[in-house]
């Protein structure tokens, strides 16, 4: 009747349930806290059913944010082990616990903490920056929101019902397979992916669309910010290899499902197929994850040395450059595995190449800050932080490019320093930078600057310190993903080094927390009223702040790269009084969470095998397309006299 | 034109742009079962192979069959796009959808029919990694075909009930850039599959 | 609409050059289909030539298809229709070879060739 779920799937150990109580308690505490203030009819209809892009963005960054909590408790648990379980000691965490917990850190942190940033952020930002209503799909952008959800709803329920896979992020085969892991744990992994992962595809065809399509008058390529050409060249990326990780993930559950023989050690199978495919899509997603944090900075750099971007056709075409070259280095994953001079000399020269456009694009940076007048707020503290940081990230990257040197480093704690280097370095600190730049621009006040430069300090700090010792160490011959140490290895000081160092990113989290709570305490006295606290020069900062639903009243015509720098200083703005015309929105719906919740049920009756559940889940999928494809009546007309009522408001 | 035909025509341009990169997407998809196929082709573990298995005048006649079905889709969205105004368009554009549909079920049909021989006689997808891949490639496919008769019921129904407008219109350009996408995977399956494994 | 000939005129001039796209479309894919199957099936070549044979083939009908079934051509507007197939055509082509070269040292230098070791082994009792 329910397949494979049995009471026994309710973990016994004390961490876990602790970890489960935690999540539990997180949970009931909030639905108590809206049934208290009767807010579920707001929830419902401003939030869950909303398929306004700019609370789709604000709900997925809300996703990343929770997220975040966990993959970094899985960070201290990891660091903890490691400086505890040395010698006879053992530590706290048995190897099977250990091995999930490295596995839910290296998932969650790309899959459901830097992707929702990632499209949180594009959503927030890109259609206000091209002078577009919303995006192409707005229907299926609610539903992209709410699949991610759905993936990152069944990640959380591993912990309390089965557990996770144990295999590392990418969870190679054989070890992925039926036979080496015949628990829940890598069908949790597959499912949560999978249907995460056409929350994304789906979610880069629409901003790709809207890039191409939905630009206002007189913004050609060329006069895009900067911000939205990197968004525009991950989401082509995302579009291209979301589909590879789709069909090498489904050739694994096949293996597992089916009994298939697509990577299994026997019959025919070859595993090293599986870590050819998954890399195809592993590297180009780093690109996806590092450009709009490129773009980020391009916009931050350029407000805050109150000057012109420098080189933006140049940074175009680096941007380009980088995405056209990230499709020609993947082996560089696998140097190891065999394939031999000629395949890994080819791959190492492209993934050198690479690092030239990347170098093109910190010149601009510097060169922008270049006789700027610098502003040293959070965001450029964020920007200048990612400078140094990533460059030296980068370069690491370019040695473990050279084979023979990889030889010796693949798979050491080098090349996880290398790798936290560039994502937290670039990804991170770019994301942040992005979130506190158009903060205002979304929530109507500012941060709080005190809070935000202490949490930026104790993040560069806290990086540095933890991951310098992983460099050495991975010099020294540590490899990756050990539970335990052995007795006269010399490690352990660099480890607690290294500990001290996640300290203090810890308490940089705990002050961006701070940073939250007294923002929103103090918020009425940081009322952004202008709709522009950055002096900036693009169209987002023309809105008022919070901006209304429907964006702009009028569809402003540019004509420049600058256009709000030009309205600003008289240049293109229209003398007459605006007339308003009726607007056309999308109407809200609750069809997205449903197929969401659809897919949920799919995915959990796939991992316990409950195939009356799953039959159920597949129908209800199709069902509820079909029924939406039905509904002819999705959208609706704002008067324009309620445009004129709300910009009215929006002048006194 | 009116502003409410201006929006619907950008936004039917829009979705069958969109549509475009979703098959592109699609395309990837195939690609990577395909580059995997290749590299299990020969991986039989004492096994049947693709000379083993494979009736060839069989395929030819899948193949034939829904190549028809393309090209009376292409009948079907013509009558839609260009014959608009005339009396039996709207009845035109249902008899070719409904016969473009009884071809792609003819053509599911022998496909089952074809993975049920190969299971009885023990060639199937558990016998060896070759016999996955094959099996997957030409699934996924069938997979596909029949989600796009799926889709193909639903745009009949909408078309029956709304007739021949701008917004059936779209769907029913949309709906053909998959069902030719289809074709033009199977072309490669027949190639690369089919024929080569006779070689 | 209806009313206005000129319009009717333009719909019917448009809807026969389409039909004779498709209809030129459909032959040529038969023909293309038949050809490549005869080679195949009275092995009329050489085996390496009979494999470029029908991937010529297949390239060949794709371009039909392409142009005949799904109008894509220079005049097709948007031209972002083309750049995004190319694209696509680029990263499909770099994917699949790549890969199978990549598989195939993988193969030769990690695959023990000894009988007891390589894929052609049997079902152990």
């Amino acid at each position: 009747m329910l397949g494979n779920l049995t009471f026994s799937a309710i973990p016994t150990d004390p961490i876990t349930i602790g970890g489960g109580a935690l999540m539990i308690l997180s949970i009931a505490t909030i639905v108590g806290l809206l049934t208290y203030f009767k807010k579920w009819k707001w929830l419902w209809t401003e939030w869950l059913t909303s398929v306004d892009h700019k609370k789709i963005g604000v709900m997925y960054i809300i996703l990343a944010f929770v997220m975040i909590l966990r993959g970094f408790s899985d960070a201290i648990m990891m660091r903890l082990q490691q400086v505890l379980s040395v010698g006879d000691s053992t530590g706290f965490l048995p190897p099977e616990h250990y091995d999930q917990i490295f596995t839910a850190h290296g998932v969650i942190m790309i899959f459901f903490v830097a992707m929702p940033l990632m499209f949180g952020l594009f959503n927030l930002v890109v259609p206000l920056q091209i002078g577009a209503r919303d995006v192409a799909y707005p229907f299926l952008n609610s539903m992209s929101l709410w699949l991610t959800v759905a993936g990152a709803v069944l990640v959380n329920l591993s912990l309390v019902v089965g557990e996770f896979a144990a295999t590392g992020w990418l969870a190679y085969p054989p070890l992925s397979g039926i036979v080496y892991s015949p628990g829940v744990g890598v069908d949790y992994y597959i499912w949560a992916l999978q249907i995460a992962g056409v929350g994304s595809l789906i979610s880069g065809i629409n901003f790709f669309v809207t890039i191409l399509m939905m630009r206002c008058p007189g913004m050609t390529l060329m006069r895009m910010p900067v911000f939205v050409w990197t968004a525009f060249s991950s989401v082509a990326l995302v579009i291209i290899i979301f589909p590879i990780l789709t069909a090498t993930l489904g050739m694994l559950s096949l293996d597992r499902l089916l009994g298939m023989h697509f990577f299994t050690s026997d019959f025919g199978g070859n595993a090293m197929m599986y870590v050819n495919l998954i890399w195809a899509w592993g590297h180009p997603e780093v690109y996806v994850l590092v450009l709009p944090a490129f773009g980020i900075f391009s916009e931050v750099v350029s407000a805050f040395s109150q000057k012109k971007l420098f080189g933006y056709t140049t940074m175009i075409w680096a941007t380009v450059a980088i995405t056209f070259f990230s499709f020609l280095v993947w082996a560089h994953h696998f140097f190891t595995m065999g394939a031999g001079a000629n395949v890994n000399a080819f791959f190492g020269i492209m993934t050198m190449i690479i690092a030239i456009p990347t170098g093109v694009k910190v010149f601009n940076w510097l060169f922008t800050m270049f006789r700027g007048r610098i502003i040293f707020a959070s965001p450029m503290l964020w920007t200048i932080g990612f400078i140094f940081t990533f460059t030296i990230g980068g370069m690491t990257g370019v040695l473990l490019s050279v084979p023979v040197a990889d030889f010796q480093l693949h798979n050491s704690l080098f090349l996880i320093a290398h790798f936290h280097n560039t994502i937290i370095g670039g990804v991170v600190f770019g994301y942040f930078a992005g979130i506190t730049y158009w903060f205002p621009k979304i929530f109507g006040f500012k941060l709080n600057e005190r809070l935000g430069k202490a949490a930026f300090w104790h993040w560069i700090v806290g990086f540095f310190v933890a991951f310098v010792p992983l460099y050495i160490l991975g010099l020294m011959g540590m490899t990756r993903r050990l539970s335990h140490i052995d007795a006269g290895t010399g490690w352990e000081p660099l480890l607690y080094v290294s500990m001290a160092g996640v300290a203090i990113i810890g308490i940089g989290v705990v002050l961006q927390i701070l940073q939250f709570i007294i923002s929103i305490r103090d918020r009425k006295k940081n009322l952004d009223v202008t709709g522009d606290p950055w002096n900036g020069r693009t169209l987002e900062w023309s809105t008022s702040s919070p901006p209304p639903f429907y964006n702009f009243a009028i569809i402003p015509t540019v004509h420049g790269r600058h256009p709000f720098w030009d309205m600003k200083h008289g240049v293109g703005v229209p003398q007459e009084k605006p007339s308003y015309e009726d607007i056309h929105m999308p109407r809200n719906t609750a069809m997205g969470l449903y197929i969401a919740c659809a897919g949920f049920l799919l995915g959990f009756s796939l991992i316990w095998h409950i195939w009356w559940l799953a039959a159920m889940g597949i129908f209800g999928i199709v069902a509820l397309v079909i029924i939406r494809s039905f509904d002819y009546d999705t959208d609706y007309y704002v008067p324009a006299a309620k445009v004129a009522k709300i910009e009215k408001a929006r002048t006194k | 034109m009116t502003k409410e035909t201006l929006i619907h025509h950008n936004a039917g341009a829009r979705n069958l742009f969109g549509f475009w990169a979703y098959i592109m997407s699609d395309a990837l998809l195939f690609a990577s079962i395909f580059a995997t196929y290749a590299v299990l082709q020969n991986n039989t573990f004492g096994g049947p192979s693709a000379g083993d298995l494979f009736s060839m005048p069989f395929v030819l006649v899948e193949t034939l069959i829904l190549l028809a079905s393309s090209f009376t889709y292409g009948l079907a969205s013509l009558h839609a796009h260009h014959h608009r105004n005339e009396e039996n368009c709207k009845r035109k554009v249902i008899f070719w959808l409904a016969i473009t549909f009884l071809l792609g079920v003819l053509f599911l049909a022998m496909e089952v029919f074809e993975f049920t021989k190969l299971f009885q006689e023990g060639a199937g997808f558990q016998r060896s990694g070759f016999l996955s891949a094959f099996f997957t490639l030409v699934g996924t496919h069938g997979l596909h075909v029949t989600a796009g008769l799926l889709w193909m019921g639903s745009i009949t129904a909408q078309v029956i009930r709304h007739g021949i407008t701008e917004r059936t219109v779209n769907k029913i350009a949309a709906l053909g850039l998959f069902w030719h996408f289809l074709y033009i995977v199977w072309i490669f399956i027949f190639t690369f599959v089919y024929l080569i494994g006779a070689i | 609409m209806t009313n206005d000939f000129k319009v009717i005129d333009e719909q019917y001039e448009a809807g026969r050059l389409a039909l004779r796209s498709y209809v030129t479309g459909f032959v040529l894919s038969i023909i293309l289909t038949l050809i490549p199957y005869f080679i195949v099936a009275k092995h009329m070549l050489g085996n390496q030539s009979l494999i470029w044979a029908v991937v010529l083939f297949a390239v060949a009908q794709l371009l039909a298809q392409v142009v005949f079934f799904l109008h894509l051509s220079k005049k097709s507007k948007p031209l972002w229709n083309m750049v995004v197939f190319a694209f696509t055509i680029f990263v499909v082509s770099f994917l699949v070879i790549g890969s199978l070269w990549i598989m195939y040292n993988l193969n030769y230098n990690m695959t023990d060739t000894s009988p007891s070791k390589t894929n052609e082994g049997h079902i152990p009792q």
